[in-house]
């Protein structure tokens, strides 16, 4: 990275214009499976996109691309204009990428603050720093406004609300540039939801970090995000800007998706 | 269930960050006897108390200082090799093999030292490291090649067996004159064995509940996918603990050498194992992972000793100890399980 600026140009930071994140002709199969055809997109800097689709359309299959868990078979992946290979969780993490998964990647035997730090522990070597995980972990969750009483719980004994709260605010609080939530607003009431709506609008806000959402629920993600992509068998089949579509509009794109294959279906059985 | 936890503390406005239970010297009284009410080794260490005033009333000679000497001896060997295996049962593995680096691994010290004139210290590193091989392969079957631990560690224990028995012809062999004054300090002293010990359980109770390892190990045990999901290498953490147990089993099989005098393939056995993981069980580890506790499982091997030297000295014989063990098994597992399932129900 560059630290200096030699010629008077400011140095640090991705040239305006370039993608934070850019998607290129992404693959990926699974035996005979082929969940991702050829994925294309793009985010840029401060931008939050919603990735809509329907179950099985391969949502999921991108984000565990993009923050490392899986390798493509083929395509792209370029961040600020630079090609990256993203073979694990850490090296995408440390390219600035961290995700919430859907089912939150939390360890019930662990504590609230164990498991918001966990594999970032805060370390007086060679021991944990229990009480500087703790004193952050609760400051945290009461800027987020997170009613969770006491850090020191398993995370076991929380509702399902609080364990998302948690998993968000693990990432969010990571330092991320580049921000996946896997259906963050799925085991929420709605008092929760807006927790981590407001959330994302403060980070957008900020102006700096990106944000994936992965969702179902189009009414509430709309209000928040700038572009919306919807992903059909594997390739992003519409980009339209917020502003410019609606929640009937994209209805109807999933209600005709799912006639179609109903008569395909139909067709099938009668041939 | 509710959204709040009732039961928790309720922290005070002024200072959000603070432990739960307060600063200062009563605080941390309190927080102690908190601590020590909620752990589970708690309830063995009572039980423990327990039996050593039992027979301690009832036979006269089992407070003398031999019988002590004798009862650290048999609890030893079981709280190292359960310092191995607690980690392993934690992140939902177990090693069958462990008996049989045991038995292995002083039979590799005679062999360098007698027959291929390796220095002393060097022989017993190459033993111990031998341990740790093994540890590994038996980790890299689990965890690359997918094979269950079970499986995997009752084939390489096999392996070793045979191995040992092949090269020894099954008889036993006299420990190399050199290596009798290191052997002192390793396992002949009469408190070498339970002073080493003492040792590995502190420090890996320490790294188990205190460090960044010992807390991917938790978390490997409680939330597989989790945990890799969240970045911690599952190989790493697995194959770790492997090596761990293999580097106990062979330092136990370098100590009983030492203070038996002889090696003696007979040491090869599951025995060990079996003993170390009872103990683990008793000391309130589950076998269905995501927790355990070292210094419950060294609890754990000194009520078994405990028993086992108790009942020999009121005149019990050995026949009938191993219906008292299962029972005390099965009645700690039923503790474990119905405890948890209390804790649970009575915090939500």
């Amino acid at each position: 990275m560059t630290t200096q600026a030699t010629d008077g140009q400011a140095a640090a930071g991705p040239a305006p214009g370039v993608d934070a994140l850019r998607v290129e002709h992404l693959s990926k199969r699974f035996g005979a499976v082929t969940a991702l055809t050829d994925i294309n997109l793009h985010l840029a800097r401060g931008e939050v996109l919603a990735l809509l689709g329907d179950n099985g359309a391969g949502k999921s299959t991108l984000l565990k691309i993009l923050c490392g868990y899986q390798l493509p078979d083929s395509g792209r992946i370029l961040l600020n204009g630079e090609e990256v290979v993203l073979k694990s969780v850490d090296q995408a993490r440390a390219a600035g990428i961290d995700a919430v998964y859907q089912d939150l990647a939390l360890i019930d035997e662990l504590t609230v603050y164990h498991n918001m730090f966990l594999k970032r522990e805060m370390v007086r070597w060679p021991l944990l720093n229990n009480r500087a995980m703790r004193k952050i972990a609760r400051q945290r969750l009461d800027d987020m406004g997170v009613g969770i009483k006491s850090v020191d719980v398993e995370v076991a004994k929380l509702s399902g609300g609080q364990r998302q709260a948690i998993a968000v605010a693990r990432s969010v609080y990571s330092d991320a540039k580049i921000l996946l939530l896997d259906e963050p607003l799925a085991a929420m009431g709605a008092k929760e939801a807006a927790l981590i709506l407001d959330l994302v609008r403060e980070l957008k806000e900020k102006g700096d970090v990106s944000v994936i959402i992965i969702a179902h629920n189009y009414g509430q993600v709309l209000e928040i995000c700038d572009r919306v992509n919807l992903l059909q068998h594997g390739e992003i089949t519409f980009d339209k800007a917020s502003k410019d579509t609606s929640v009937s509009e994209l209805n109807e794109i999933v209600i005709a998706e799912y006639r179609k294959a109903l008569e395909e279906r139909h067709r099938a059985a009668s041939a | 269930m509710s959204d709040t936890v009732e039961h928790a503390p309720a922290v005070t406005g002024d200072a959000p960050g603070g432990p739960p239970l307060g600063n200062g010297p009563f605080g941390l009284l309190k927080r102690t006897s908190k601590t020590f009410a909620e752990q589970r080794e708690a309830t063995v260490f009572v039980v423990a108390v327990l039996l050593v005033v039992y027979f301690g009333l009832k036979a006269p000679n089992f407070l003398t200082k031999d019988n002590l000497v004798n009862l650290s001896q048999i609890t030893a060997p079981v709280a190292i090799i359960a310092v191995g295996e607690v980690l392993l049962l934690i992140c939902g593995e177990i090693d069958l093999s462990v008996g049989f680096v045991l038995g292995f691994s002083p039979f590799l010290m005679h062999y360098l030292i007698d027959y291929y004139s390796v220095p002393v210290i060097l022989a017993i590193i190459i033993a111990l490291l031998m341990g740790v091989a093994a540890g590994w392969v038996n980790g890299a079957l689990t965890v690359y090649l997918r094979l269950p631990s079970f499986i995997s560690t009752l084939g390489t224990g096999f392996i070793l067996w045979g191995l040992m028995l092949t090269t020894s012809n099954a008889y036993p062999a006299n420990i190399p004159k050199s290596a009798e004054g290191i052997g002192r300090w390793i396992g002949s002293l009469a408190w070498a064995e339970i002073i080493w010990a003492v040792i590995f359980v502190l420090i890996f109770q320490l790294i188990l509940s205190r460090t960044r390892w010992g807390l991917h190990t938790v978390a490997v045990g409680g939330n597989l996918q989790g945990a890799s999901e969240a970045g911690i290498s599952v190989a790493k953490i697995k194959i770790g603990a492997f090596m761990v147990t293999g580097f106990m089993g062979a330092f136990v099989g370098l100590q009983q050498a030492f203070q038996t005098n002889t090696i003696d393939p007979s040491n090869a056995s599951y025995q060990p194992m079996f003993y170390a993981i009872a103990g683990a069980v008793i000391g309130g580890t589950a076998l269905a992972g995501g927790s355990g506790t070292i210094i419950g499982a060294f609890l754990g091997a000194f009520v078994l000793s405990v028993l086992t030297d108790g009942f020999n000295l009121i005149g019990i014989s050995a026949n009938p100890l191993n219906i008292i063990f299962g029972a005390a098994i099965l009645v700690a597992m039923i503790a474990n399980v119905q405890l948890s399932r209390l804790r649970r129900a009575g915090r939500s």
